[in-house]
């Protein structure tokens, strides 16, 4: 598959982080197409839509109004999203949350670093890994990872 | 007043007017294939493309996509096959697509957005997963089935590239196992 460009979306409450993402994400050798949202219930709105299911969805653990765990099962009832890569991020998760977010289906769980650089490596990694499975027809239920 | 078209004629004409007008070397050869006799930057590759798009000429990248391909077919080969253990895995592919082994290593680079070394790393773990999932090895035999010096050389490249332990990515799966199940009977009684 030759893929021109990834579409990325991202739900956070806070529009600092979503501000982040979107200047870290530019900066990428592959082409990315953002979309925002600010909780949970506007992402799966969106998402439930007769849409192009996006490659890639980071979300904050904490969601307001949906959250992430809510948003994740969802997504995990409908095959429509089987080939789209959820990470679930938060500065802090007990080893049980943890485990939550992984068995609810997500696949990358990404523990949100306190600064730039850190968080730019922890991203650019992500994506790389996504597009492996994107483009060279992995199994995406083995894709399993946590940054 | 009636017009006939001839698509080829005009297509090869659109194709060199947008060649000349971005003052590039080529040649045309047959079946839509344009030969340029230096290599595009980024930025004259996306002009290109953009110029052909009205005319609705799409541009693929098909010989050195199509070269990617065959490597990764290649390396999927050579993880899954005995042969592994003796030979250099750029001894084989290189052997085996009749290349040099830093040509094809540019090529592959370019277009996949990752290294052959940290792609052939990805396949061998994902591997190591599948064999996991599928419970009829032990890890000690995974790590002799591709060929890691020890369970431990597994772990921790497990480990590197994905952030989990091999025995939590178990626990894991067998998780998600349970919940399906469980909600499989749940609907059912429903």
């Amino acid at each position: 598959m030759n893929k021109e460009y990834l579409n990325v979306i991202l739900a956070d409450h806070d529009e600092g982080n979503l501000v982040l993402f979107r200047n870290i994400l530019q900066e990428f050798k592959i082409q990315v197409k953002v979309k925002t949202f600010f909780n949970g219930r506007e992402l799966m709105d969106y998402l439930n839509q007769d849409i192009l299911v996006p490659e890639v969805v980071f979300m904050s653990y904490h969601l307001p109004l949906k959250n992430a765990l809510q948003c994740l099962s969802e997504i995990k009832a409908d095959r429509k999203f089987d080939p789209m890569t959820t990470i679930v991020y938060s500065e802090n998760l007990s080893a049980e949350e943890e485990e939550d977010v992984f068995v609810t289906g997500a696949n990358v769980l990404m523990k949100k670093p306190d600064n730039y650089k850190d968080m730019k490596k922890n991203v650019t990694d992500i994506i790389s890994v996504s597009w492996q499975y994107h483009t060279s027809g992995l199994n995406k239920n083995n894709f399993i990872m946590k940054v | 007043m009636y017009v006939k078209f001839d698509f080829n004629t005009l297509c090869m004409k659109v194709l060199e007017d947008k060649l000349k007008d971005q003052g590039l070397k080529y040649r045309l050869l047959n079946f839509g294939e344009v030969e340029l006799y230096e290599s595009l930057t980024q930025e004259q590759c996306k002009i290109f493309r953009k110029n052909l798009e009205d005319y609705g000429i799409e541009v693929i990248e098909s010989q050195k996509t199509a070269l990617v391909q065959k490597i990764k077919d290649v390396i999927t080969e050579f993880i899954g096959s005995d042969e592994a253990a003796p030979v250099k895995a750029s001894i084989y592919i290189a052997g085996k697509l009749n290349h040099s082994y830093g040509y094809l290593s540019n090529v592959f680079s370019d277009v996949a957005n990752t290294s052959i070394e940290n792609y052939i790393m990805i396949q061998k773990i994902e591997y190591a997963k599948e064999l996991i999932v599928s419970k009829k090895h032990n890890l000690t035999e995974i790590a002799q089935i591709l060929n890691y010096s020890s369970v431990a050389h597994l772990s921790t490249q497990f480990k590197n590239m994905t952030g989990i332990t091999p025995s939590y990515f178990q626990k894991i799966i067998g998780m998600r196992r349970e919940v399906s199940r469980y909600d499989k009977q749940y609907s059912g009684a429903v």
